[in-house]
């Protein structure tokens, strides 16, 4: 299975991607040099702390950077084309009709005073050759698909007349609905009811299998990410920590920031004990230490450590962004 | 919605009586209109008996009773100073004002809108720069100068616009129109502009700090990221989230486009009823004034009550039947 997808092209590939934001004192580098693919139906966990560059990275894809945020290097490939070079109508032509987007508070994600099925329908319009007619059927076609009951009614409903898992429901149409090969789910059920958080990821799974959509799926909820992810990578301060297929990452963590996220985790089966904690913070964009980003938090540190960042997770090669990745050998 | 309505009219009705009241005051504490009447040589049982005629000697409850009974049939009395009824004078003169405020209202909005979204989309652009530096003056100076400083310009040194008066008007029933002649026209220019010149920067400057409060909205960047146009981003999007806020203020400036048509209609000896008011107030005639003091107030409650009506048409989430289950 594994095989498959390497001898495929990877639906979205970013490659050294950096971002910069140009500030008075200095540039920050919110991204910095980090390489991952998402395949074909394919479901890529994205976890960090806030400020980890998860959400910049995911707005680069789009080209949705917010001025002066900038991509300063790297490449970004879906289907194998680049596109962080496109210019700026062409690249809208690719938001919505090939990268789909969920953002985070379905409560503001909607406009207050247009229909749903108008917002479904402009979408529509504006990527695919079709009669507005059409584009109507198909909108209730793809309310009916999230499961909002009543769709042929509830299409002709403005948002505040739905709850917010309701709402997060026609999100998902409307980021799928010209059936984009590629979602991006920024933080898709962190401003939900925690009961409507498990049908939201379950929604989001079925319909990307069923079509075969790549997602990059933003989350800082662990949680989410075992439940929904086939692969995860942890960043760290703009950088990748650690990538790798999520049974592995989640039960066998190599570089030590993961394995202190995993312990910060509450889990039933490890029982009352107390909660293990990184001691620390994430530094500032603008206080990076020399050498790795994490060492000051690390209980692994050495002198390499803080002298040199580090090796990177190149395309594919390698797991984990560390000198002395905790070798799971000793420990079993 | 009808719950709504019939309480904004009811709302509306309490303000126009207050305002009755206010207006019915002038006659009792402005003088004695007695005096004014009969003049210097008068004997007692004269000023008895046009008491007794005036009502006058009616308690004061009866005689505001007797005030609304006929402002609401439009009798205003009569005008102390020219002698005739004051809703004829009002109905000759108030196509002049109003053909001037629905010029100026026009030129405000339509102007007031398109320039506020402009510099909201183009904000850091030279155009943008300058419209909003320009604006500054316009908000900042007086009325009444900038009256004078266009009559100076194109009337006195160009001479290219009349700089005073309606020009010719034409009949139409008994309402006199300044549209229709060649005159009439170019006698609007000046004074429309004098008089929406503020309301326009006002609304100018409110439409794009609202259209910039509301492109930091998700909605807005969900709608980007959905792959719209800009177009269908600014104008769909952008601009109706913008109206809430600036319809209501729009509303309050043409309510005051049309009550303060004084200073305009002064400075250009505009015929209207703005005018009509300063020369009533010179000579007292308390009729005059009570009446333009009921007229403005209908004007500005019947303004308010649409507005609040069309919140209704642009912003779903008033609207009482609520169908969907939240």
């Amino acid at each position: 299975m594994k095989q498959t997808h390497i001898m495929t092209t990877p639906i979205l590939s970013i490659r050294n991607l950096t971002v910069d934001i140009p500030t008075r004192h200095g540039v920050l580098r919110p991204v910095n040099g980090v390489s991952y693919d998402v395949a074909a139906g394919e479901i890529l966990g994205v976890v960090g702390e806030s400020g980890a560059g998860k959400s910049m990275a995911g707005n680069a894809v789009i080209g949705l950077l917010n001025p002066p945020a900038h991509i300063a290097s790297g490449e970004i490939l879906l289907n194998g084309q680049r596109i962080d070079t496109l210019p700026r109508d062409e690249m809208r032509r690719l938001r919505g009709k090939q990268i789909g987007v969920v953002f985070q508070d379905p409560l503001t994600s909607l406009n207050p005073l247009l229909r749903i099925g108008d917002q479904l329908t402009e979408t529509m319009l504006a990527h695919l050759d079709i009669s507005p007619s059409e584009a109507r059927k198909r909108a209730i076609a793809a309310l009916e698909e999230v499961g909002i009951p009543g769709a042929a009614q509830r299409v002709d409903s403005y948002p505040h007349e739905f709850s917010g898992g309701m709402r997060q429901r026609v999100v998902i149409a409307l980021a799928l609905c010209a059936e984009p090969s590629l979602i991006i789910a920024d933080e898709p059920t962190t401003a939900l009811d925690v009961s409507v958080q498990a049908q939201i990821i379950a929604l989001l799974k079925r319909l990307c299998r069923e079509r075969g959509t790549a997602v990059m799926l933003i989350t800082h909820d662990m949680g989410v990410i075992a439940e929904a992810a086939d692969r995860v990578a942890v960043m760290y301060a703009g950088q990748l920590a650690e990538i790798g297929p999520v049974r592995e990452v989640l039960a066998a963590p190599i570089h030590p920031y993961t394995d202190g996220l995993m312990g910060s985790t509450p889990l039933a089966s490890r029982g009352k004990d107390r909660l293990h904690q990184i001691p620390g913070a994430m530094p500032r964009l603008d206080a990076l230490p020399p050498g790795c980003a994490f060492h000051p938090r690390c209980p692994y540190t050495q002198d390499d450590c803080r002298a040199d960042p580090g090796p990177r997770i190149e395309d594919g090669a390698g797991r984990a962004a560390c000198f002395h990745p905790i070798s799971r050998t000793e420990v079993a | 919605m009808l719950a709504y309505t019939l309480q904004r009219i009811f709302q509306s009705a309490i303000v126009l009586l207050v305002v009755g009241l206010v207006a019915f005051s002038m006659f009792r504490f402005v003088g004695d209109p007695v005096d004014n009447m009969l003049g210097q040589e008068r004997t007692i049982e004269d000023v008895e008996r046009l008491r007794g005629q005036l009502g006058l000697d009616q308690p004061f409850v009866v005689q505001y009773f007797r005030f609304l009974e006929g402002a609401v049939q439009g009798n205003f009395g009569v005008s102390y100073r020219q002698g005739r009824p004051v809703a004829e004078i009002l109905l000759e003169r108030a196509p002049a004002t109003l053909e001037l405020a629905a010029v100026s209202g026009f030129l405000a909005i339509g102007f007031g809108i398109a320039l506020g979204v402009f510099t909201a989309i183009r904000r850091s652009g030279f155009a943008a720069n300058a419209i909003m530096t320009v604006s500054l003056i316009g908000v900042s100076l007086p009325t009444f100068l900038i009256g004078i400083l266009l009559i100076y310009l194109f009337s006195v040194e160009l001479g290219w616009l009349p700089s005073f008066g309606r020009g010719e008007t034409v009949k139409i029933g008994n309402w006199s129109t300044g549209f229709l002649t060649e005159s009439g026209l170019k006698a609007l220019i000046l004074p429309a502009i004098t008089l929406g010149l503020y309301q326009m920067t006002l609304i100018m400057r409110l439409v794009r700090s609202e259209m910039l409060e509301v492109l930091r909205q998700d909605y807005i960047r969900f709608a980007r990221a959905r792959g719209l146009r800009e177009r269908a981003v600014n104008f769909r999007h952008a601009l109706k989230n913008t109206l809430v806020p600036v319809i209501t203020v729009t509303g309050l400036q043409l309510g005051s486009i049309i009550a303060f048509a004084i200073i305009t209609e002064t400075v250009f000896q505009w015929p209207g009823v703005g005018l009509l008011f300063i020369n009533a107030i010179q000579f007292v005639d308390i009729p005059v004034m009570a009446a333009y003091l009921m007229l403005i107030s209908v004007m500005f409650v019947g303004i308010n009550l649409i507005v609040d009506m069309l919140y209704f048409a642009i912003d779903p989430r008033l609207r009482a039947d609520r169908t969907g289950a939240h």
